[in-house]
């Protein structure tokens, strides 16, 4: 075992260095994206940036874009979007606790939910065993913030920019975040959460066919419930 | 330029999804985090992110979905390989998966 990172200068050097090795860049081509699509759907560049902050999971974001640009009233805007965030109210439950800083004060708590997002959940997630614990709300404080950061730089910088990149290369890009959550989560370790993710990938097609607007929630009900009591069953049979 | 509503939009949007994390700071505030029903929802909100990160793959809406399926799980398999060759460095595993899908576009596609 390798000794924990400790310390505030290390700590934050760490979180920075996390932060700009990868995620930072994937959140600023991403957010490129979503700024250049809520151009073409009528919005300002100070709306979409305050979009990125305020809202603060693409899910939501694109869902606000795209039935704003095809004209839907305000209510289903709003819910659809709402529904497509829905997945931070299991993320915040489950994070919290791993920031390890017992009992503060609830509007803390609630800036601390507002800054999660699911690079964040992961990449902690995947981090934290590897910090002290009494670091790691300034290592997720400093990584989230960093990348909230660029997702806004480049939120305004899709929308101002018309730089035409082949479209191979957008491919490429596109393809970048899905695959950065799929090697960081692959470092998850647990039975009963390793289970859960691949019972999630079993569910999701079935789920997404069927009932297609609530799909996540299903999927996380189902597999994560059925994770759960796999590896709890698993733990209790090897542990007699 | 655009009307004032978008700036509703906007908000209401922000509201919207603060609504969920608030939700679940209140939740967090009163289980006990070493209880059972702590890591059954940590067990979900790992299911519904895989889920998530799948149907990017595998059903895309974005322009992926342009893609053919072979082309994506190949370039999956591809990032997977460095990242191990690679001693787990998430850049090997990004950068390999991203050029290597570029690059089968580019000549397949």
């Amino acid at each position: 075992m390798t000794e924990l990172v400790s310390g505030k200068g290390a700590v934050t050097r760490k979180a920075l260095l996390d932060a700009i090795s990868l995620p930072a860049f994937i959140l600023f081509f991403t957010m490129m994206g979503f700024g250049s699509l809520a151009r073409g759907a009528g919005f300002s560049a100070e709306m979409a940036a305050l979009a990125s902050l305020l809202i603060w999971g693409l899910p939501g974001q694109l869902a606000m874009v795209e039935l704003t640009r095809t004209g839907q009233g305000m209510a289903a805007i709003v819910f659809a979007c709402s529904l497509a965030n829905a997945r931070f109210m299991p993320m915040v439950v489950a994070f919290m606790p791993t920031l390890a800083r017992g009992q503060v004060s609830l509007p803390r708590m609630l800036l601390d939910a507002q800054l999660l997002s699911i690079n964040s959940w992961a990449m902690c997630m995947r981090e934290f065993p590897q910090v002290e614990s009494r670091y790691r709300h300034r290592y997720y404080v400093t990584f989230a913030s960093s990348i909230l950061l660029a997702a806004v730089a480049g939120t305004l910088l899709g929308f101002h920019s018309a730089v035409l990149l082949p479209a191979a290369l957008v491919l490429g890009l596109i393809f970048v975040s899905p695959l950065f959550f799929a090697l960081v989560l692959s470092a998850v370790p647990g039975r009963a959460e390793r289970l859960s993710m691949l019972l999630g990938c079993v569910t999701i097609p079935l789920a997404h066919t069927f009932w297609p607007a609530v799909d996540l929630l299903i999927t996380g009900v189902v597999g994560g419930s059925l994770g759960f009591a796999l590896g709890n069953w698993w733990e209790r049979d090897n542990a007699a | 330029m655009p009307p004032d509503d978008f700036w509703l939009i906007v908000l209401a949007c922000g509201a919207a999804t603060f609504v969920w994390r608030a939700l679940g700071v209140l939740v967090t505030r009163r289980i006990d985090a070493n209880g059972a029903f702590f890591r059954w929802i940590t067990c979900v909100s790992y299911a519904m992110v895989a889920g998530l990160i799948f149907r990017m793959i595998v059903m895309p809406e974005s322009e992926l979905a342009n893609v053919v399926l072979p082309i994506r799980v190949a370039a999956v398999a591809i990032a997977f390989g460095a990242y191990f060759l690679f001693k787990r460095r998430l850049v090997a595993g990004v950068l390999a998966g991203g050029l290597s899908l570029s690059a089968m576009v580019g000549l397949l596609g």
